[in-house]
């Protein structure tokens, strides 16, 4: 991929499902025995000009997703490397023991890729969002799950996804006129998060797009001189443990999800965390177990309290 | 017939008394864990014809590239398919006795092995066509030659993937793509037609845009006959295969109490010597 700021831009425009098809037209001149599978999706998907300049490396299921997992891993099986897509709750729970038995289970190597996830699609309601996926799928051995931060690591987590040896899950957050975090091309491996921001005080960990989310809450704190680092743990599983232990001389760990407060990023921390003999208190910020009334995505990240100003009281409330 | 088909047909009514034969000698072993008895005799001639005959296999190579691929979708009929690989020589038979043991290759559903020449993992209903059509679509992207072959159960055509899958194969024109459906009538607690009518399949599939057969899955002309005849038509192809759960032995046939049993020594002894005379 050519990674310029005018390029970086622009995928920020489109947003990440967009760019996602920019990057697929990119991955076929490198991948020869490259497989797009999607349900009907090509052109929420961002796949439009794919399935015209490559047709033979595309299919569409129809509105079918287990039938979609068991395609797909029938082609992995004779080594196609294969992308899934389709909007995040279908892609994840609709096929979700197709993905146990034929991904986790038999090790098929698959990535699929969830598109709207989180909040994004909450004009539609809560069918459409996706709260669950995270939780559902880190469950499932063997499955490689990244949240990227914006539609420049969406590029990167694909590249790297397709080049694991086990299957995975892209989880794609955020719409069109998704927030810039990385301006510049920069170092993405899988399980290694990455510190956008260092600070003395309290650790934020972040996922998908509530990583440009805590940027801005940490400029708000700062200027009530609290000191946070943002760490974009764009990788859930394997989660960065050693990130999670560095981060114990903090006051507070945070962690902001777009996601339910049970099973996501949060838990994944925990999880680590209450093995160590020494760790601070963690906050969990996310979608707090509940399906409320649908609306725009402001109006979501108001209500579940996901804004950096929302972060920053609550984290305010939780310091001492 | 001729004196060539008949020895064709002697030749895989000897591999099916020997699957019989294994079947019986793992159920055994098996013991206190039980074994899916009924469901496994049922396609025993359906998978001897495949295994013994039908299918491209090198019984040197589990993995020859070329070779024809098979998918137990019913995965609980696996002591038919194990007993196979065992006649093929990919299974021995110290090996087939550790059936349903601790840290066994041979579970109770099959576990993906593919120097065991298992392919796939199977076992929950409903996914084998699936991947059965990603292969036969693989096979023509690497304009490879070679036929995918899907055993389901009519049990198992309760589940809506099955259905899902067989809108999407004439779609795709997998003319390589065979799928058997073993219709002995029964599923785990009860008749089809108790528990969920599954009745005129060969409809179904017809209308879903399968080239379809109905016939009876224990005659072996019958099945090497629908085999050659449609060996050229563009579409894929469904065989609903008239069976009887638990055939060849009178304790079993048509009783459903042995869908998932314990063989005692005492009925495998009645069995083998049923087997042997007949």
């Amino acid at each position: 991929m050519n990674i310029t700021e005018k390029n970086i831009k622009i995928w920020s425009t489109i947003g990440a499902r967009a760019t996602l098809g920019i990057a697929a037209l990119e991955l076929a001149k490198k991948i020869d025995n490259l497989m797009i599978l999607t349900c009907d999706v090509s052109t929420s998907a961002g796949l439009d000009r794919f399935r015209k300049t490559y047709p033979e490396k595309y299919l569409d299921l129809g509105i079918a997703e287990q039938n979609m997992i068991g395609v797909a891993a029938g082609l992995a099986s004779e080594n196609f490397n294969v992308i899934t897509t389709t909007f995040a709750p279908f892609q994840t729970m609709r096929c979700c023991e197709q993905i146990k038995v034929n991904l986790g289970y038999m090790g098929q190597k698959v990535c699929m890729v969830g598109i709207a996830s989180g909040l994004a699609l909450g004009t539609l309601g809560y069918t459409h969002c996706c709260i669950e996926d995270v939780g559902i799928l880190r469950s499932i051995p063997g499955l490689t799950i990244v949240s990227p931060a914006d539609s420049l690591e969406t590029v990167k987590a694909l590249e790297a996804a397709i080049n694991l040896k086990n299957p995975s899950y892209l989880r794609l957050t955020g719409s069109s006129n998704n927030p810039i975090v990385y301006k510049n091309d920069y170092e993405f491996k899988i399980g290694k998060s990455i510190t956008l921001k260092d600070g003395r005080d309290i650790t934020i960990f972040c996922a998908g797009r509530m990583v440009y989310e805590c940027l801005e809450a940490a400029k708000i704190l700062e200027s009530k001189k609290i000191y946070a680092k943002i760490v974009n743990m764009h990788t859930i599983k394997p989660i960065d443990k050693d990130a999670i232990e560095d981060s114990c001389n903090s006051k507070l760990i945070v962690s902001v999800e777009e996601h339910n407060i049970i099973g996501g990023l949060g838990s994944a921390i925990a999880e680590h965390k209450a093995k160590l003999k020494k760790s601070p208190k963690q906050l969990f910020l996310g979608i707090n177990d509940t399906y409320t009334k649908g609306g725009g995505y402001k109006f979501l990240q108001e209500k579940h309290r996901l804004t950096s100003d929302k972060i920053v009281e609550d984290i305010l409330l939780n310091i001492n | 017939m001729t004196i060539e088909a008949n020895s064709k047909v002697e030749k895989i009514k000897k591999f099916a008394f020997n699957v019989r034969k294994n079947i019986l000698d793992m159920a055994v072993s098996a013991g206190s864990s039980s074994a899916h008895f009924g469901g496994a005799l049922s396609i025993t001639e359906i998978v001897s014809t495949l295994f013994a005959y039908q299918m491209k296999i090198d019984k040197k190579n589990a993995n020859w590239e070329e070779r024809d691929r098979f998918i137990l979708s019913k995965g609980h009929a696996c002591l038919a398919y194990y007993a196979a690989l065992c006649e093929v020589g990919y299974i021995s038979k110290a090996e087939l006795k550790t059936f349903e043991k601790n840290d066994t290759n041979l579970l109770g559903h099959p576990v993906i092995n593919k120097n065991l020449g298992i392919d796939f993992s199977n076992g929950s209903l409903g996914m084998g066509l699936s991947l059965g059509i990603g292969v036969a679509v693989s096979s023509k992207k690497k304009k490879k030659n070679f036929n995918v072959y899907v055993v389901v159960g009519d049990g198992e055509c309760n589940e809506g993937s099955v259905w899902e899958a067989a809108m999407a194969a004439p779609n795709f024109k997998l003319n390589n793509l065979y799928v058997i459906i073993d219709k002995n009538n029964y599923q785990q607690t009860g008749s089809n037609k108790e528990i969920m009518n599954v009745e005129n399949l060969k409809d179904k599939w017809e209308s879903f845009g399968w080239y379809t057969t109905e016939l009876d899955g224990h005659n072996i002309e019958q099945l090497l006959n629908f085999f050659n005849e449609s060996k050229n038509i563009n579409k894929p192809k469904a065989i609903v295969a008239n069976t009887i759960k638990g055939k060849g032995f009178s304790f079993s046939e048509n009783n459903n109490d042995w869908h998932h049993s314990i063989l005692s020594k005492s009925f495998h002894e009645k069995a083998l010597k049923e087997l042997i005379e007949k």
